[in-house]
């Protein structure tokens, strides 16, 4: 059952971000993100890792699709159309991502993955949040911090980007 | 760990999305369009994380934890992108990225 659940998402993952990444509408292709962020987020689910199927559910597509659909209606409007793909550019690209993905595909099936075999269950809420703020060992409180100054950084710097600043000339 | 599903089945998921946002990013010419596309190779990469943690070392949490920082790290970059972006479209009218060179000579 869970086997035909994944390949049910893979499908679903390959084939809206195909859609994505060639859809001349561009809140068509918001849209489409939006559904392959949310089959990913059910991935998360699948695997058991519950906290960070919801982490995904709720900044990427919850936080980061508005952002880009308030982006989309400020800088266009409903009716626009990109501008079709020149085909000597496509097939450029295509086969330049096709050679990539061949080499990627080649280095991973020959690369003898061996997993420690006893998978445990899910990481609990409580697990985590102490993992995070620990400084001991295996603790991440050094990247929780600096992450902690760089969001404070972003929020600063979109204001400051994005604040009118009327100049008189 | 999903019966009869490997590590390797993840990853050829998660190499052909990567390679979808490395084409939309060759192919595209709008900058939020652009935008999207990184967005799709930051997924890619995360779901890599997570399988690496939980099918070869599911007693650690790296994959995990780092997953989460590059949640938040993308959220981060799409807030200021999208900031420059309007701002530069508030300035010059247009975001297509070959009309863009105003500061290039």
């Amino acid at each position: 059952m869970e086997k035909f659940i994944f390949y049910f998402l893979a499908a679903a993952i390959i084939g809206f971000s195909v859609m994505t990444v060639t859809t001349r509408k561009i809140l068509h292709a918001a849209t489409y993100l939006l559904f392959v962020l949310v089959a990913t987020a059910f991935l998360y689910f699948l695997l058991n890792y519950n906290f960070l199927g919801a982490v995904q559910l709720t900044v990427y597509s919850g936080g980061v699709i508005v952002l880009i659909v308030f982006a989309v209606l400020l800088t266009a409007r409903m009716d626009h159309r990109l501008e079709k793909v020149p085909v000597m550019k496509s097939v450029i690209a295509g086969l330049a991502s096709l050679l990539g993905a061949f080499i990627t595909l080649y280095a991973f099936f020959t690369f003898p993955f061996k997993g420690s075999g006893n998978a445990a269950g899910a990481y609990d809420v409580h697990e985590i949040g102490t993992k995070l703020v620990s400084y001991g060992d295996a603790g991440y409180v050094l990247p929780f911090e600096v992450i902690s100054i760089l969001l404070l950084a972003a929020l600063i710097g979109a204001i400051m980007v994005a604040k009118n600043f009327r100049t008189d000339d | 760990m999903i019966e009869g599903i490997g590590v390797n089945d993840f990853l050829v998921v998660s190499t052909i999305m990567f390679f979808l946002g490395v084409y939309g990013f060759l192919v595209r010419k709008n900058l939020i369009t652009l935008l999207m596309s990184v967005e799709l190779i930051l997924n890619s990469a995360n779901i890599n994380f997570v399988v690496f943690n939980k099918y070869l070392f599911p007693d650690m949490m790296q994959g995990y934890m780092f997953s989460l920082f590059v949640i938040g790290i993308a959220a981060a970059e799409a807030a200021v992108a999208i900031a420059i972006i309007l701002n530069v479209y508030r300035n010059l009218k247009d975001i297509n990225v070959e009309h863009l060179d105003t500061m290039k000579h």
